[in-house]
Order: C-alpha cells, then sequence, then structure tokens
C-alpha cells in the first residue's frame, strides 16, 4: 500500500525522525493561507502517489504567499506526467506546502528488504535527489550499505559507519545516528516495505531534515494497523483493483485487450506470458485464488467486463479445492446474467473436470472449449482477429 | 527413493480445527500420509476424524512421535506457530499460510537460524513425494511416482507443469513448493543440492517467477555443482514494472528481478528453458536420455 508524501511525513515525525514544518492544501486560497502561516519562502509540492514530481512541474518555490496560491492553483487540477504516473499521467488533488529551508547538501537515505539475506538492509548515499536505481547502474560504489540484525534493531555503530562513509562532519555523526534510528523503528513497527528519504538534507543551520519521505506499507500486515484504511487514497487506485479487493480478489489491471480469469499468481503470470506469445495483450488478471465460489467467479466475471477495453475473455483454472464444476456454473451464470458480447474461451483443469465441461457445452452459450493452455491461448488471440 | 518426505514420514497439523486445516487434512490422510496429531491451543484431548488433538506441539510430537509439521493457521499466528515447531525440534516444517507480514518472517528466519528444523514456505503448496507422502494442498492425483525432482515458487503453474509430467507418463520424485512470498525457508539451492544428491532423481524442474534474485544464484549453484540435466520456466515475462503480481514475492522493482535477466541467467549456466508454460514437460522429456 502506498501513501503520499505529507502521510509519511507525518508518520516519521511520530517517530522522531525531523521533518519541516508543512500543511496541506486542496485550493489556491488555503495554500496561500498556510504559507502565511508558515512564513517565509515556502514549497508546493503535489501530492501523488508517483515519484518524480519535480521534474514534472508538481513541485515550486513560492517566495510570497501569494506565490504560493499561484503555484496551487495551478499545480491543482493538472495532469501530472513522471516516469512513474504512464502518459496519460495523475490528477493532482491536493498539495502540500512546506517551509523551506537553507540546503547545505543532500542525501539519500532509504530502507529496503534484501531478499538474499532476508534482512532490511539500510542504504545510503550522497547523491542526494537523484534516482537510487540510476545510482545504483552508474555508480554503485557510491551507495553504502548495512543490514538490521531483527534480533538487536539498527545499532549506533552502524550509523557511524554510514555517516563516516558519507563523509558528514564529524559533528553530525550524533545527529545521523538519531535520524537513522528512528527510520529504521518506523520501518519495523510501521511494517514498511519501502522507506525512502531522498533527498535528506544538510542546512546550513547544521540540521538534518526530511526533505521527502516515501513509504510503502507491506500488505500482508495491514491486520495490525486498522489506522492505515483512513491513510488510503482510493483516488490513486484502479477502480476495478478496488473492487476486486471487496470480493478478495486480487486484480492487476494492463494494456491489452484480453481479460483473463486465472487462479494462482504463478498460473496469471503464465497465462499473460502464453497470451503475448502467440502475438496477444493481455487487459487484466483477476486471480481468484485457491478456495473461490460460484459467487465470487460471477463477481470477477463482472469485474473483467466492467472494463471497456475487454474484447475477449480467456477462463484458465487449475481447479482444486476450487472444484471445476462450481467454476463452470459461476461462469455460466454470470455470463448469463451479464449478456456476454464478447468471444469467451474456457481450459478448466482437475476435480471434475469433465462435469465442467459439461455444463458449459450444455449452457447454450457460445463458449469456446480448450483442453491445453496454448490451444486456450491460440483460440482466444484468434477469436479476437475474428478468425 | 526421494528427498525430504516419505511414507515413514510422521505429520502433525497446526490448525487442524479450522475449515482449511480440516479439509487438508482429511486430503492428505486419504493420499496415504501418516497424518498422527493435530495440535488446537485449547482443543487439546479432542480428536479429528480418530486423530488425536494436543495443545501444544510438543506434546503431540512427544505422544505420537510426529516429525513434521504442517501449518494452516491464519497469518497473524503463522508467524508463532512456525517458531512452536522449532521449538519442538521437528525436522521439517511446513507452512501453508499466505499473508504472513514480512516482519514476522525477517524475525522467524533469524531465530531459526543454526537450528536443525527445515522450513519449507510460507504461501507455499507444500511438498510430495508421489505414491508416499503428500503434505499440503496440491492435488495428490496428478502426481505418479518417478525420476524427477520438481522445484517451484507457484502452487497452480506446479500443478500445471506436474500435470505436463504425468501426461507424458514421466513420474516425480519429489515436488517441493517453496512459495511466493519474498522472505522463505527452503530456497532453490537447498531444494536443487537435495535433488542431486538423491540417487532417484535423474532430472530437475526449476519453475521461477520475476522479483528477487533467487534463480539466479540457483543457476550459479547448478553451473559449479549440479550434475543432472536441469530445466525452467520462469512466470512473468510479460508483467509491468512496480506491480506485485499476486504473489508478495513477484515484483519488479528498480529494473531488477526481470523474466530476461533470469532466463539468461539460467541458460548460461546450462539449463534449458522452456518459453511457454505449455511446453515445461516437452522441455523436460528432451533432455532425458
Amino acid at each position: 500500500m502506498k501513501i503520499h508524501e505529507y502521510q509519511g511525513k507525518q508518520l516519521l515525525k511520530k517517530y522522531g525522525v525531523p521533518v519541516p514544518e508543512g500543511q496541506l492544501a486542496v485550493s489556491g486560497d488555503e495554500a496561500m493561507e498556510a504559507a502565511k502561516r508558515l512564513g517565509g519562502v515556502t514549497v508546493v509540492k503535489a501530492q501523488i502517489h508517483a515519484g518524480g514530481r519535480g521534474k514534472g512541474g508538481g513541485v515550486k518555490v513560492a517566495k510570497t504567499p501569494e506565490e504560493a496560491r499561484t503555484h496551487a492553483q495551478q499545480i491543482i487540477g493538472m495532469m501530472l506526467k513522471t516516469h512513474q504516473t504512464g502518459p496519460e499521467g495523475q490528477e493532482v488533488k491536493k498539495v502540500w506546502i512546506e517551509k523551506g529551508c537553507n540546503i547545505e547538501k543532500e542525501f539519500y537515505l532509504g530502507m529496503v528488504l534484501d531478499r538474499a539475506s532476508s534482512r532490511v538492509t539500510v542504504m545510503a548515499s550522497t547523491e542526494g535527489g537523484m534516482e537510487i536505481e540510476e545510482v545504483a547502474a552508474k555508480t554503485p560504489e557510491k551507495i553504502l550499505k548495512v543490514a538490521i540484525d531483527p534480533a538487536v534493531g539498527f545499532q549506533a555503530f552502524q550509523g557511524r559507519q554510514l555517516a563516516f562513509g558519507l563523509g558528514l562532519p564529524a559533528a553530525l555523526t550524533n545527529k545521523f545516528v538519531k535520524f537513522a534510528s528512528a527510520l529504521s523503528k518506523a520501518f519495523m513497527e510501521a511494517d514498511c516495505s519501502l522507506l525512502e528519504i531522498n533527498p535528506l538534507v544538510v542546512t546550513k543551520e547544521g540540521d538534518l531534515l526530511a526533505l521527502d519521505a516515501k513509504i510503502n506499507f507491506d500488505d500482508n500486515a495491514l491486520f495490525r494497523h486498522p489506522d492505515y484504511e483512513d491513510l488510503r487514497d482510493l483516488a490513486e487506485e484502479n477502480p476495478n483493483e478496488i473492487e476486486a479487493k471487496k470480493f478478495d480478489l486480487s486484480y492487476i489491471s494492463l494494456d491489452g485487450n484480453i481479460g483473463c480469469m486465472v487462479n494462482g499468481a504463478g498460473l496469471a503470470m503464465a497465462t499473460m506470458d502464453i497470451i503475448k506469445l502467440f502475438g496477444g495483450e493481455p487487459a487484466n488478471v483477476l486471480d481468484v485464488g485457491g478456495g473461490a465460489t460460484a459467487e465470487k467467479v460471477t463477481a470477477a466475471f463482472k469485474i473483467i467486463l466492467s472494463d471497456p477495453s475487454v474484447k475477449a475473455i480467456l477462463v484458465n483454472i487449475f481447479g482444486v479445492i476450487m472444484k471445476c464444476d462450481v467454476i463452470a456454473t459461476g461462469v455460466v451464470a454470470a455470463a448469463k446474467e451479464i449478456g456476454l458480447k464478447v468471444p469467451l474461451v474456457v481450459r478448466l483443469l482437475g476435480t471434475n473436470m469433465d462435469l465442467g465441461k459439461k455444463i458449459l457445452a450444455d449452457s447454450g452459450l457460445p463458449i469456446i472449449s480448450a483442453d491445453r493452455m496454448d490451444e486456450a491461448a491460440e483460440k482466444v488471440v484468434k477469436a479476437i482477429q475474428g478468425k | 527413493m526421494s528427498v525430504l518426505v516419505n511414507k515413514s514420514t510422521k505429520v502433525l497439523t497446526q490448525g487442524i480445527t479450522g475449515t482449511t486445516g480440516q479439509f487438508h487434512t482429511r486430503a492428505c490422510k486419504e493420499y496415504g500420509t501418516q497424518m498422527v496429531a493435530g495440535v488446537t491451543p485449547g482443543k487439546g484431548g479432542q480428536d479429528f476424524e480418530g486423530i488425536p488433538i494436543f495443545d501444544t506441539v510438543r506434546q503431540a510430537k512427544e505422544k505420537t512421535g510426529a516429525n513434521v509439521s504442517v501449518i494452516y493457521v491464519p497469518p497473524p499466528f503463522a508467524a508463532d506457530a512456525i517458531l512452536e515447531a522449532f521449538d519442538a525440534d521437528l525436522d521439517l516444517v511446513v507452512c501453508i499460510t499466505e499473508g504472513i507480514p514480512v516482519v514476522d518472517m525477517i524475525r522467524v528466519k533469524r531465530a531459526m537460524e543454526g537450528g536443525r528444523t527445515r522450513l519449507i514456505g510460507p504461501n507455499c503448496p507444500g511438498i510430495i513425494t508421489p505414491g508416499e507422502c503428500k503434505i499440503g494442498i496440491m492435488p495428490g492425483h496428478i502426481h505418479k511416482p518417478g525420476p524427477i525432482g520438481v522445484v517451484s515458487r507457484s502452487g497452480t503453474l506446479t500443478y500445471e507443469a506436474v500435470y505436463q509430467l504425468t501426461e507424458l507418463g514421466i513420474g516425480q520424485s519429489t515436488c517441493i513448493g517453496i512459495g511466493g512470498d519474498p522472505v522463505n525457508g527452503t530456497n532453490f539451492i537447498d531444494s536443487l543440492k537435495l535433488f542431486n544428491e538423491d540417487p532417484k532423481t535423474e532430472a530437475i524442474v526449476m519453475i521461477g517467477e520475476i522479483g528477487g534474485s533467487a534463480e539466479e544464484e540457483a543457476a550459479e549453484y547448478v553451473k559449479k555443482n549440479v550434475k543432472k540435466p536441469v530445466i525452467g520456466f520462469i512466470g512473468g515475462m510479460t508483467a509491468p514494472e512496480g506491480k506485485r503480481m499476486g504473489h508478495a514475492g513477484a515484483i519488479i522493482s528498480g529494473g531488477k528481478g526481470t523474466a530476461k535477466e533470469k532466463i539468461a541467467a539460467l541458460e548460461a549456466a546450462g539449463i534449458k528453458v522452456s518459453r511457454s508454460p505449455a511446453e515445461i514437460g516437452k522441455t523436460l522429456k528432451s533432455v532425458l536420455k
């Protein structure tokens, strides 16, 4: 789960991470009021989940409250395009007005799971403000890393290793150790899957500040943070993905025109791959999971069909707990209820598969049946081409 | 022969009174697995269809001689369940539960370091030695005893691969589902090592997917150590960057963990990679002597 920069900063503040003072605004007037209250130079920052906002024109410095209003009026409502939003961009609905600071130097500090060691890795770099992936590709030696031992947590010596490695003045070492300790505490306790401060700045006054905050939460841990539900911004999420979540289904939207209903993540990916091998493009993949009922299958079908780009549907299910006749019943019920207008290819395998096939064949619906996975992919691609 | 589990394996179910635990304990028992005990705190003394239930894993092990545990408890309690099985010094813990927080698994993994108990999973279908012992949620009937070791990060895609093998008349020695989470117990390398040392395993199928670098590390291991033929498949060739593809671990981040990189690494290690998920069986057949 992703959250906005301002939400991330508010969370980090609770853990003792120093962040600039700021205020949220949804209009030019509110932005002006906020800038007046904060005083001095302010920064107007678009709040969308994607990164790269500055380059896209979503971050602007204002010398006066009036200027903050002008910037906010420009930014709110714009379709902000960054390398992470896709070509259509993401609409900006709110801005964060933040007190400006005197930047002496910028750094990068991030935390993420290192899968190879099964530990959280703290990464620091002198290349603040740059995309860390770019630094990793071009100058990997500029990224310093330490791993957190979960038995004891982040240690002060690790903070010193990073501080001296970054070439921070000795006077700032303790401040940095405190900063990184607070950040790692936040990572573990708040169940983050990604925490990035880019840039972390040293001010001319000799303070450390988190000038940006990017936080993703571990979806698996949401059960122990019911308060995160308030941080969710539905405007930033795909409406079909939200609908799928209600039925405990996993939905992934893609750019093509073939809707896919599959069970299991591995088979879902393999189904996407094989469609592409036969020259097709998946529009979405809906994973109905292991224990889906006929009701779930019906819901899944409706979600797939509500995507106007879907021109054909492929159902590829290996029925284990979910028996093939149950799936077939769900498919037929949904197709009849909605009034199927696009070609439908079904491949069922597993328990009661013959019974499932019979239900499909006897339904009176123009369902195309397939036995093998490649046969199913070929048939759905041909159906879309009208062959 | 086989790896890790066989007909003498004695299994206890943690979470035996839940719907999932009941359903699969019954199915595994019907398959022929020795399901000797169940554990549900507070329900000790009861039984599930003749299988005695205990309050703790230690009691269950002491009274029944169980040496392997399978876990179906819900995510908030799963890390605790794994550690209880570890504390009871079992040989193997198979955790089926999907959705355990990463931070929990980081701690579990650290706690199990240096111990002798092996963990398979979490978020996995389990392990099966066809004809002898099925532990987990895979459909038993698609398997067939034989010489092929299968190791996979996926569930249903593994069934697909096994189904293809069995259709071609090729049986399996043992199939290990290592799970789709970013932090797991037994990995590809552990499984490849077991299969390489198992005299009855003649060839190995390895099914990976996008995210992380476990496949690349496994390829390196195969190149140096494995003398048997290995074939592979990588799911997610067409997955877009930054999207979690169902499995918590299946995500391309920062341009890393792509199928393309993984396929290149496998092929550089002499592993034949099937481009189509429908041809995993055929690809394996092509490398058999």
